[in-house]
This record gives C-alpha cells, sequence and structure tokens, in this order.
C-alpha cells in the first residue's frame, strides 16, 4: 500500500527537478500533438533545439526573446510572493512599453533618454498595477479579475493611440513613431541583437532575489503571502505591503516594455507583445516563484517560442505548439509541486 | 442629439441586447455553479475559445449545427473535469489552475484549428443558426422581434436563467452544491460527496461555457477567429460577483453588460463626435471594473471558495 503523507521540509534538489520534471512530462504530453501533425517527434523537437539553442547565435536570439519574459516572470514572481495576484503583467507591459516610446522619441542625449525610458516605463507599469491593489485593498475587489479585466482597457487605449493622435504619419501604419536613434538600446555583440536589456534582466533577477529574501520589504511580502493574519499580527501593514507589491510588480512588468521598445522594436505597435505577460505566470511558476530560477524558466519558454517557429516551417507542424507547451508546463508544474507537499510512503499491510 | 438618441433605441436594440447577453448569461450561470460549490473557474475564457473551436469544427464537417453544440458541450465538460481534477481532487492552487487551463485550452484551440484548417486568407465560416420566431410570441409588439425572434440558443439561454435557480435552490443536488461551497465539512458529515458534488459542479459550469462557445462561433459570428471570445469569460467571472452568485442576479447583470455593450457598439456606429472607437470598445470593461468596485464590498463570495477540501485534516 502506498500513502500520501504531508511533508515538512523540501530538500533543496527539488527546487532543480521539479521543474525539469514538469518539463519532461510536458514534452512527453505535447509530443502526442506533433504526431498528430504528421511529423516525426524527435525531428520536431530536434529543430527546436537546434534553432534555439544550436548555436552562439541562436542562443542570444533566445537571450532577445526570454528578456521580456524575465522581467515579467519577476513581476509575477513578486506579486504572488505576497498573494497580490497580479494578470496584469501584460497591460503593465504594454503601458511600459508606450511611455517608454513617448520619452524616447523625445531628442536628447543617448544614456539620458535609456535612463528617462526606464523610469517612465516602469512608473507607467507600477501605475497600471496600482488600480487592481488599490481596487483589492479599498473596495474588496478581486484582484485576478480587475487585472485581467484592465488589460483589455491598456490594450484598446494603446489601439487608440496608435490608431489616432499617435500615428505613425511617415508609414501610414497604426505603429508608433520610432524613438529617437541615439535612444536605441547598444547592441552588445556585434551581428546580433543581443542589447543593453538582456543585461539588466540579468542584473534585475539577482537583486530582487536580494530584495526578497535579504530585506525587511522582502520579509513583509513574503509574510503577507504566507499568512496575513500573522503579519498584522506582527505588526506588519498588510495593505501597505500589497500597495508596495503591486508598485514592483507593476514597475518590473513596465520594464519589459521598456526593453522591447528601447532594444528590440524601437516603436510600439498593436502586438508589441505576443501575450508576454501571461507567459511571465508561467515561468514564475517553473522558477517557484525564486527571482533566480525566472532566468532559466524564461530562456526554457523563449527557446520553444523561437524553436517553434522554426519547427513550424521545417515540419508543418502549427507553431502554436509553444503556446500549449506554455499551458501544460503551467500545469505539469503544478503537479510537481504537490512533490514539496506531500511524499509518497510505502505503508506496510497489517498481517 | 435626438437624432443619435433615435438611431441607438430602435427597434433592433433590445434584440441585439438579447443576443449580446446570451453567451455572458451561459458563461455567467456556468462560473455560477462552479462558484456556488467553491471552485473558482479561471479557464473559463480558454474553455469558452476551445468550445467555439470544437464547436465550429465538427458543425463545418458534419454540416449538423446541433452536432457542433453538442462537441461544444462536451469540449466545455471535459475541460470541466480537468479543472476539478487539479482544484478538487488534487487540491491545487485555483487561481493558477484556471490561469493553466485558459492557456492550455486556448494554446489547443489555436493549435487545432491551424492543423485542421490550415493557413487560409479568408477563415472559413459555416451558415450558422438562423432565428427562430415562435409562432404568436412573435407577433407581440416591440416584445415580440426582440425576445421571441431569435436563435434557438438564445431560448436555451432564456429558459436556462429559472432552470438553473430551480435546480440550485429547489433539488437535493442544489442544496449539496451550496453546502459544499459553505460548508464542506458540514456537508461531509451529512454524508454528502465534497468531491463528488464540486466535481459535477464543476463540469456542469464546463457544459454551461462549452455552450456560450458554442453560439460565439455557430450563432454570432459563424467563424472562429482567434479573437471570438475576447475577454468575455473574464467579465462573466466579474458578473458572478456583480450578481451575488445568484442564478437571477447573474442573468440580469449579463444583460446589463450587454446593454453597455450593445450602447457602445449603436455608438460606434452612429460615429458620436471624434471619439475613437476603442474609446466605446473599453468602456464594458470599465464599466464592469467600476461596477465590482460598487458591488464587491457587500458581495459575500461561497465561504469555501478557493478552499480545497480534504477529508483527513481536521
Amino acid at each position: 500500500m502506498f500513502r500520501l503523507e504531508v511533508r515538512s521540509s523540501t530538500p533543496t534538489w527539488f527546487n532543480f527537478a521539479l521543474p525539469l520534471l514538469a518539463i519532461g512530462a510536458t514534452l512527453i504530453l505535447c509530443s502526442g500533438l506533433i504526431a498528430l501533425a504528421g511529423a516525426g517527434v524527435l525531428e520536431a523537437y530536434g529543430v527546436m533545439f537546434t534553432a534555439s539553442l544550436g548555436d552562439s547565435y541562436a542562443i542570444t536570439e533566445t537571450m532577445v526573446r526570454a528578456t521580456p519574459m524575465i522581467f515579467t516572470g519577476l513581476a509575477v514572481a513578486v506579486a504572488f510572493r505576497a498573494k497580490f495576484w497580479n494578470i496584469g503583467a501584460e497591460g503593465q507591459l504594454l503601458a511600459g512599453a508606450v511611455a517608454s516610446c513617448f520619452v524616447g522619441a523625445i531628442p536628447m542625449p543617448g544614456p539620458l533618454a535609456m535612463v528617462l525610458m526606464a523610469v517612465a516605463g516602469a512608473a507607467a507599469g507600477a501605475a497600471v498595477a496600482l488600480v487592481p491593489a488599490t481596487l483589492r485593498v479599498k473596495f474588496k475587489v478581486d484582484d485576478v479579475v480587475s487585472s485581467l479585466l484592465l488589460n483589455s482597457v491598456i490594450y484598446y487605449a494603446l489601439m487608440a493611440l496608435i490608431e489616432g493622435p499617435w500615428k505613425d504619419s511617415f508609414s501610414g501604419y497604426p505603429i508608433s513613431p520610432p524613438i529617437e536613434d541615439s535612444a536605441n538600446f547598444p547592441v552588445l555583440l556585434e551581428g546580433t541583437r543581443l542589447h543593453l536589456g538582456v543585461v539588466a534582466a540579468l542584473i534585475a533577477a539577482p537583486l530582487i532575489w536580494f530584495l526578497i529574501v535579504r530585506t525587511t520589504l522582502g520579509f513583509r511580502i513574503r509574510v503577507t503571502g504566507e499568512n496575513p493574519e500573522a503579519a498584522r499580527y506582527g505588526g506588519i501593514h498588510v495593505e501597505r505591503v500589497l500597495i508596495s507589491t503591486a508598485l514592483l510588480s507593476g514597475a518590473l512588468a513596465g520594464l519589459a516594455g521598456v526593453s522591447e521598445v528601447g532594444g528590440v522594436h524601437f516603436q510600439v505597435m498593436s502586438d508589441i507583445s505576443p501575450g508576454y505577460g501571461y507567459s511571465g505566470i508561467v515561468v514564475a511558476m517553473l522558477a517557484r516563484l525564486n527571482p533566480l530560477g525566472v532566468v532559466p524558466a524564461a530562456i526554457f519558454l523563449a527557446a520553444v517560442m523561437t524553436g517553434a517557429e522554426a519547427m513550424s516551417r521545417a515540419t508543418g507542424v502549427p507553431a502554436f505548439l509553444s503556446d500549449v507547451i506554455q499551458g501544460t508546463a503551467l500545469l505539469a508544474m503544478l503537479v510537481a509541486l504537490l512533490f514539496t507537499a506531500y511524499r509518497i510512503r510505502r505503508v506496510g499491510v497489517a498481517r | 442629439m435626438s437624432a443619435v438618441f433615435e438611431q441607438i433605441f430602435q427597434v433592433g436594440f433590445l434584440a441585439a441586447i438579447i443576443r449580446i447577453a446570451t453567451p455572458l448569461a451561459f458563461a455567467t450561470l456556468g462560473e455560477m455553479f462552479s462558484e456556488r460549490a467553491g471552485v473558482l473557474n479561471l479557464g473559463i475564457e480558454g474553455i469558452m475559445l476551445l468550445s467555439a473551436m470544437t464547436g465550429f469544427t465538427a458543425a463545418s464537417l458534419s454540416g449538423s449545427l446541433w452536432l457542433g453544440v453538442l462537441a461544444a458541450v462536451l469540449t466545455g465538460m471535459l475541460m470541466g473535469a480537468l479543472h476539478a481534477l487539479f482544484t478538487v481532487v488534487l487540491g491545487l492552487s485555483q487561481h493558477v489552475c484556471g490561469i493553466g487551463v485558459t492557456l492550455f485550452s486556448s494554446g489547443l484551440a489555436y493549435f487545432l484549428y491551424r492543423l485542421i484548417f490550415g493557413q487560409q486568407s479568408v477563415p472559413p465560416n459555416i451558415k450558422g443558426f438562423q432565428t427562430l420566431p415562435i409562432p404568436i410570441l412573435s407577433d407581440i409588439p416591440v416584445l415580440g422581434p426582440a425576445v421571441f425572434n431569435q436563435f434557438a440558443l438564445v431560448y436555451m439561454a432564456i429558459l436556462a436563467i429559472p432552470v438553473a435557480a430551480f435546480v440550485l435552490y429547489r433539488t437535493p443536488w442544489g442544496l449539496s452544491v451550496r453546502m459544499v461551497g459553505e460548508n464542506p465539512r458540514a456537508a461531509d458529515s451529512a454524508g454528502v460527496s465534497v468531491i463528488a458534488t464540486r466535481f459535477q459542479a464543476v463540469i456542469l459550469g464546463g457544459a454551461l461555457m462549452g455552450l456560450a462557445g458554442a453560439f460565439l462561433s455557430m450563432a454570432q459570428f459563424n467563424a472562429f477567429t482567434f479573437g471570438v471570445v475576447s475577454g468575455r469569460g473574464w467579465v462573466a467571472i466579474a458578473l458572478v460577483v456583480f450578481g451575488r452568485w445568484d442564478p437571477w442576479r447573474s442573468a440580469g447583470a449579463a444583460l446589463l453588460f450587454a446593454f453597455v455593450d450593445a450602447l457602445q457598439l449603436r455608438m460606434q456606429a452612429s460615429g458620436l463626435g471624434h471619439i475613437p472607437y476603442e474609446a466605446f470598445l473599453m468602456l464594458p470593461f470599465i464599466f464592469t471594473i467600476v461596477a465590482m468596485a460598487v458591488m464587491s464590498r457587500n458581495a459575500v463570495a461561497p465561504s469555501a471558495l478557493l478552499k480545497p477540501f480534504r477529508r483527513e485534516e481536521r
């Protein structure tokens, strides 16, 4: 007989084993869809791997792709730590993109422009995140629903801007005018698209880790998430912590937009984010809400996305496979997390 | 101004409200059953999308719209069962599982649609449901053409409201649903299986979400596009709160939202001033957020919502 037993602590290697287990299970489950599309499973996954991580150029492209998801992953990880259910990283990213593009289009010295773009983008993202947080603290509105609904509002606002007053008069397409050339983030490696934002994301992850694990605010965020009653009893102003968490989370999501504008697109268009905000949720969960884990998790999803496009071209399997993989990975990770709460024990049968 | 006013409130306006309200009513009732049993289903957006896709595909391949509806309902039930497996049986986070179900279902819908229909410049469409005037009743002035000259699925949605209320408040199963949502411990002591009841409620909810998807792709748009649901699932979750977890009030909330949506569509068409059309598209979402802010303070959710039940934990 086997029995589920409550586990009090988990070994460290679980942090690595569980995501790998979830990813393995996901790839096995999704191979059914590849077979359904009439392609060879190993061939398809092979193409995905080669195209995303096979050579140094592919790796830089994957890193560029991973960057916005590192930011949104951090945003979600911070929010979920406090059990502030921020599903609005998508809208916060868009707001950050718009604000930074607006600033980047003003002529000024390059470095100053980049700093101001980051500040404006982070502020815009934080401002958007403040809405669901305030609604929750003041009006008891469910943060999941309000942050989700807000994504649609922000999206339409962005569309209204780029189809209306902000429309690029030069091209006539519904895209914003480009930022100044001097505000384009410098490319760090000749011949690639590896830009300053990638490095910023890689620096942000350990900084946020430090903030969560080592600072008073981080402690308050964690306690608020784990046990709000205890937090309140311990003298923590839970509402204030939720607001601070929202500001931090929104700012990080906003930076995802900044990095896409400054380093990749140099302007704003309607499809500037193919759902990076929602992918951030998958990233954060795969990372077990650990900011350091966000980086490899984001790289994995980025590899799936870049790989899926190449796989689609080579084998005809629809590239939407990457969306299925994301959803499956999230669910598989949740199931895998059961191993942190329970262990399977062999129970002796009574003779 | 009066010309604009007339254009907005013409005879077809009432009919438009009913049509817009239909998928929302199905979805809202579905979410309500799930939440009354204690399970938040954030998978609703993806479940509606996948059901819209399977329904459209089945109808398009078989030529039978009702076979399409059946496929959509079965899809909804299957995805409901998946969500219930994760949240009810395994007791995982309802928030994150719901998002997972939505991401998974949406991805699967896009993937299968592209696999079956390929990439076409003009998306394939079907001859969707036609209006089915009800004799005598459809002759009533104003109300007749608006309410009794609609698609069969609209009548189903109207009937679903009293049926849902009856099931929830007047049947033993409905009592079990309310008990496991309010006080699972007591329900368990009274011999009600918490796990089974929640499972059934989430699956029933999934079936209703499937009907919502079916309506979108087979009556409203007669095609499957990636934006066929575009936030209606999220709106339904808000409408459940706004409707205070009651079938009648939830349906009323759906009607109110449909009124705002129909109004913004009319205002868009009438080219009111130089306001960009996106401002009108935003309106129903802003309205929903504001409505939630007004209602949530006094809203009393089912006590056991979001709380997994495990028998041994006493």
